[in-house]
């Protein structure tokens, strides 16, 4: 196996909640609450998990976009968790973000060309014609027109918008890329068009992939290891073909169940799950998940799970599968 | 299809929108007509860039003042013509009678406004109701779009919530005043699936209780193929393909809308072949671009059955199958040949 290029160990990013005319702290959003994983070259992670439960900003945090409220990253073996902006920006043409919404991440004064090819100027890897040259091809890559690049960010699709936000990240050569939502955005043949991409780059040049997603589908193609996360942590990290064949945490199994098939003459039959979504202010004690789980039972409501081995390579957080991998059964 | 139905409640008919742009006018819808009844949800899908969201805007009157245009085509609700509706009359009609639940949440709510201020106002302006009403509605709506802590949340900022979060607060807007048609432009696709699930089912719960019709805009075939009875098929500014939804997965007929079918990952299916992972099935090439006349069909470069006559001759819609409309020279010999 080859060398990490991120290694997080129980990174936390907390946001103070204020209140009343002196804004005064009263509590703290705990976005990302003690999460640990590792992402190797040539390696995609793939993190999926409930609408605000902490991805994007796990992929923010571990590229310090916003600073982590504790805990380590790694960024090619070399711990960067104190390092300051400026040490932050020379680190960062290695490990690049595309972003979950591209129309705010482009700045709409530049033409899209001077878009893709401001990175390659700032770190003063290519300019003049050199990096016209570069931008075409890197246009040329992400399927674009070359012609595109004396447009404006307004004057593209939403789609169109995602596809500058790869070919910038892409123009600086990184080791690593965190890709919040990267195709959610695209129609189904762009986005078989980005993925090929994204996977022949990956073979390519060993990139590795922190990669986002809420399409399963996607996930299921391009990852290698999934974590699953919800409220704050990882509840699940296995082997997709583990995690899509054998899920072993109640929320996995809901959220595999939930995803809808292509299919309008198939009904699914969905686990819908019960209960509001807690709030990260305020999570519920014991197992996050107890108050929503089919199968908690009394001691989930009090102790906190770890994510620990179930079968080899195949980490989950519930107390039920200290037990084993065989079917839950339901509490009586 | 329209064939025995009552009058529709929204007709688009030979919709055209240009930008007029320093490259040149760009044709971003060219000529598009669809009809919408009530309690129908109709989908629309297509390549990124195709006029499906200028396709909505322009219903709402919506495009970007000096730069784009409905240029030809009416639009009608109820009979009535909105593209020339006063200003006053569309905006009353707007975010009440039709709403949009717009594809990009952070650029479409206002930055320095707290979340519930946002609903609130809609439902001030629309159901003439006060400010501590407003807000009570506020509050309910964020509930039933899930958004945990409701009561506190709507005091706060949209940069205080995930992207998710943002799209939830987009359709809680729209949805505040029980509008009788739902645009919803990509609604769920930063959403996690199971609160996925929960939004479409929050749809089809109004769409069961008010009848509302819903214009459903996306590139997830899965949520068309769960929620539309009527998919409508868009390639470079026009409708290519119209089908009852099950006839459409069943027997797409444009080769665009075949390619599309093949495009996408499997779920039911371990994607890795001898531990690698196999392409996708990529339709080779690129749209064209919207601002030089498109001569012939616009999809005969990427196509694997284009003729002279299709690089030549913009085919029009012909229905090879009953209720199965198509804009394709080769239609009747790809229907023959069955499912690709
Ligand atoms: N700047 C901020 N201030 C306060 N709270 C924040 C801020 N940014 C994020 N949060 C909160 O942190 C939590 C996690 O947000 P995050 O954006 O990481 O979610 P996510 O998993 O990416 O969700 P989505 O799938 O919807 O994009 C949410 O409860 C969100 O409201
Ligand atoms: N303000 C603008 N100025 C010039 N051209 C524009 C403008 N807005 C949109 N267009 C063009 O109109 C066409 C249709 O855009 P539209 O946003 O409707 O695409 P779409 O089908 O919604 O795509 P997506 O799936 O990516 O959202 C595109 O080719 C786009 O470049
Ligand atoms: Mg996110
Ligand atoms: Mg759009």
């Amino acid at each position: 196996m080859t060398a990490p290029v991120l290694e997080v160990e129980n990174l936390q990013k907390h946001f103070p909640i204020h209140k009343g005319l002196l804004r005064r702290q009263a509590g703290s959003v705990r976005a990302v609450d003690g999460v640990s994983f590792a992402v190797r070259a040539g390696e995609t992670l793939g993190l999926v998990g409930e609408s605000g439960c902490g991805k994007s900003t796990v992929g923010r945090a571990v590229l310090k976009l916003i600073d982590p409220t504790g805990g380590r990253i790694l960024l090619d073996g070399e711990d960067v968790t104190e390092l300051n902006a400026a040490g932050m920006w020379a680190r960062r043409r290695r490990a690049q973000i595309v972003f979950q919404d591209p129309y705010s991440s482009l700045n709409p004064r530049l033409s899209a060309g001077a878009i893709v090819g401001e990175p390659l100027e700032n770190y003063g890897l290519a300019s003049g014609r050199e990096k016209t040259n570069r931008v075409a091809k890197l246009f040329e890559r992400v399927g674009l027109r070359a012609d595109f690049m004396r447009k404006f960010p307004h004057e593209f699709s939403g789609g169109q918008r995602q596809r500058l936000g790869i070919a910038r990240a892409l123009s600086v050569g990184p080791a690593l890329i965190v890709a919040d939502e990267p195709v959610s955005a695209l129609d189904v043949s762009v986005q078989a068009q980005v993925l090929n991409l994204l996977i022949d780059l990956q073979e390519e040049l060993g990139l590795g992939y922190l990669f986002i997603s809420h399409d399963l589908a996607v996930m299921r193609h391009i990852s290698h290891r999934i974590a699953v996360m919800y409220l704050g942590r990882i509840v699940e990290l296995a082997d997709k073909r583990a995690l899509f064949t054998r899920p072993l945490h109640p929320y996995t199994e809901a959220l595999l169940s939930a995803a809808p098939i292509p299919d309008p003459t198939r009904q699914r039959k969905k686990l819908v799950l019960q209960g509001d979504v807690p709030s990260p202010a305020n999570p519920p004690k014991g197992c996050h998940f107890h108050t929503r789980c089919p199968y908690a039972i009394a001691r989930c409501k009090v102790e906190d799970p770890v994510l620990r081995e179930a079968l080899p390579g195949h980490q989950v957080a519930c107390l039920r599968r200290e037990a084993g991998p065989d079917a839950l059964p339901l509490p009586a | 299809m329209q064939r025995n139905q009552p009058a529709p409640l929204l007709e688009v008919d030979n919709l055209h929108c240009h930008f007029f742009t320093l490259d040149g006018v760009v044709r971003a819808v060219d000529g598009v007509s669809f009809s919408l009844q009530r309690g129908e949800t109709l989908g629309i899908v297509g390549e990124s860039g195709c006029g499906k969201s200028v396709t909505a805007m322009s219903i709402l009157r919506l495009l970007p003042k000096g730069l784009g245009r409905i240029v030809d085509g009416s639009v009608k609700l109820e009979g009535r013509e909105l593209t020339t509706l006063g200003d006053a009359d569309m905006r009353s009609m707007r975010g009440h009678q039709v709403s949009m639940i717009f594809q990009e949440p952070m650029t479409s709510l206002n930055p320095v406004l707290t979340v519930g201020l946002q609903i609130a106002e809609n439902v001030e302006r629309h159901l003439n109701v006060g400010r501590k009403a407003a807000m009570e509605r506020a509050v309910e709506m964020l509930r039933l779009v899930k958004i945990p802590d409701a009561e506190r949340r709507v005091n706060d900022y949209p940069h205080q919530f995930s992207g998710g979060m943002r799209q939830r607060v987009m359709i809680a807007i729209a949805l505040s005043c029980n509008p009788q048609v739902l645009i919803a432009d990509e609604p769920t696709t930063a959403l996690d699936v199971t609160i996925q699930a929960q939004i479409l089912d929050l749809m089809l719960e109004l769409k069961q209780k008010l009848n509302t019709a819903i214009i459903m805009i996306t590139h997830d075939l899965g949520v068309i193929a769960e929620t539309a009875q009527r998919v409508l098929v868009m390639y470079a500014g026009r409708k290519v393909e119209e089908a009852p939804v099950v006839e459409l997965f069943q027997r797409p007929l444009h080769p665009y809308t075949q390619g599309l079918m093949r495009a996408r990952p499997r779920l039911d299916v371990e994607a890795e072949e001898q531990g690698r992972r196999p392409r996708l099935q990529e339709i080779q090439g690129m749209v064209p671009a919207l601002n030089r006349p498109i001569l012939g069909c616009a999809f005969a470069p990427r196509c694997g059955y284009a003729t002279d006559r299709c690089r030549s001759e913009a085919p029009g819609l012909t229905e090879p199958v009953p209720g199965h409309l198509v804009a394709c020279w080769e239609a009747t010999k790809i229907a023959g040949m069955g499912h690709a």
